[in-house]
C-alpha cells in the first residue's frame, strides 16, 4: 500500500507547482514595492516649477508627513488623478509635487488647467530625481514621513476611493 | 521584368531596417572592453517599465535613461557589481535577470540543482532494484508454477 503511495508523489508535485504557478498568474508586476520602501528620501537640489530661481533640496520634506506626487503635463492619467489630489489637500495632506521630464511652460499650464493642490513643484526636467526615486513612469506617490523616510508608495493611478481607503489611513499612521 | 518583381519585392524588406537604424544611439567607448561591459550589462539589466525586456531591447524612456546611466557609470570607471548596486538601489531586485544568491533566493538556484541529484538517485535506485529481482533465484514454490504454466501451454 505505502509503495502505491509513492506513485502519486509526481501528481501532488505537479498540484502543488499548479497552484503555485496559478497564483502567479494574478499577480501584477507593476504593484511591486518600490526599492526606496523605509530609505531615506533621495538627496536633490533641483528648482522650484514655479520660480526658477528659488533652490530647494531634500530638507523641504522633513517636519511634517508629505505626500510627493511625480507628475507630467505628457501624463494622461496624472490629469485623471488631480481631483483625488485636491481632495487630500483640501483634507489637510501636505503635498509636494515632482514635474517630472517637463517644461515649464508645459507644466505651469497643466497646473492652471487641472488646478494645483501642491504646496510646491520641484522642477526635474531631466528626470534626475525620477530615476534615484526609481520611478519608470507617472503617476507615482511616495508618502514620506517627518523625518524624511518614505513610508508609502503608490505606482499609477489614486482611485477615489483610494483617498479615503488607502492614502488618509496612511497619513495618520505616520503623522505621530 | 518577371524576375525584377520579386528583387524589388526583397529591397522592400530593407525598409523597415532603415527606419530602424534612424532610432540607434551611437556611443563612444575606450576600447572594446568598456563596449563588451556595456552590451553585458544592457542586456542582463531589466526593464523596469516592460513586462519582459532587457534595457537594450526596449524603447521605454526609462530604458533610455538606464543605458545613459549604464554608459555614465561606465565612463566614470566604476565596476560591473556598482553599477548592478546602483540600480537595485533605485528599482529593486526587479531588474535583475539574474536574482543575486542570497538567503531567500537559496530556493530559487538551489531546487532545480536538488531536484536534478533526487532524479539521478532515483534512478539508479530503480536500476538497482531491477537487477537484482532478475538475478534473484525462484524458490521451489516459483519454480512449480512456471513448470506448470509451460507444461499448460504445451499440451493445449
Amino acid at each position: 500500500m505505502n509503495r502505491r503511495l509513492i506513485l502519486l508523489l509526481p501528481l501532488v508535485l505537479f498540484l502543488v507547482l499548479a497552484v503555485f504557478f496559478y497564483q502567479g498568474l494574478s499577480l501584477n508586476p507593476f504593484q511591486r514595492d518600490s526599492a526606496l520602501m523605509a530609505e531615506t528620501f533621495p538627496a536633490f537640489e533641483l528648482t522650484t516649477l514655479e520660480d526658477p530661481s528659488r533652490t530647494v533640496d531634500e530638507s523641504l520634506l522633513q517636519g511634517d508627513v508629505t505626500l510627493v506626487n511625480v507628475w507630467g503635463e505628457w501624463c494622461p492619467t496624472c490629469k485623471q488623478e488631480m481631483p483625488q489630489l485636491l481632495d487630500l489637500a483640501e483634507r489637510g495632506v501636505r503635498l509636494v509635487g515632482v514635474d517630472y521630464k517637463d517644461t515649464r511652460e508645459k507644466g505651469m499650464g497643466f497646473l492652471e488647467e487641472f488646478g494645483d493642490p501642491f504646496e510646491v513643484n520641484i522642477f526635474d526636467p531631466d528626470g534626475d530625481l525620477g530615476f534615484d526615486l526609481g520611478v519608470y513612469g507617472a503617476p507615482e506617490t511616495f508618502l514620506v514621513d517627518a523625518d524624511g523616510v518614505i513610508r508609502y508608495h503608490h505606482t499609477g493611478y489614486i482611485k477615489p476611493q483610494d483617498v479615503t481607503e488607502v492614502i488618509l489611513p496612511e497619513v495618520e499612521k505616520w503623522r505621530d | 521584368m518577371a524576375r525584377l518583381i520579386p528583387t524589388a519585392l526583397l529591397l522592400l524588406l530593407l525598409l523597415p531596417g532603415l527606419a530602424l537604424a534612424g532610432g540607434i544611439e551611437v556611443r563612444e567607448f575606450d576600447g572594446p572592453v568598456m563596449e563588451r561591459r556595456y552590451d553585458d550589462l544592457t542586456s542582463i539589466l531589466r526593464c523596469p517599465k516592460c513586462q519582459n525586456q532587457a534595457i537594450d531591447d526596449s524603447d521605454s524612456p526609462i530604458a533610455g535613461d538606464m543605458r545613459d546611466r549604464v554608459y555614465a557609470l561606465l565612463q566614470d570607471g566604476r565596476s560591473d557589481k556598482e553599477i548592478l548596486d546602483f540600480m537595485v538601489e533605485r528599482f529593486g531586485d526587479y531588474v535583475l535577470y539574474n536574482p543575486r544568491l542570497e538567503g531567500r533566493t537559496f530556493l530559487l538556484w538551489g531546487l532545480p540543482a536538488v531536484l536534478g541529484l533526487l532524479g539521478l538517485v532515483l534512478v539508479g535506485l530503480l536500476v538497482r532494484a531491477r537487477r537484482n529481482a532478475s538475478n534473484r533465484e525462484l524458490s521451489a514454490e516459483e519454480r512449480a508454477r512456471l513448470d506448470a504454466l509451460i507444461n499448460r501451454e504445451r499440451t493445449e
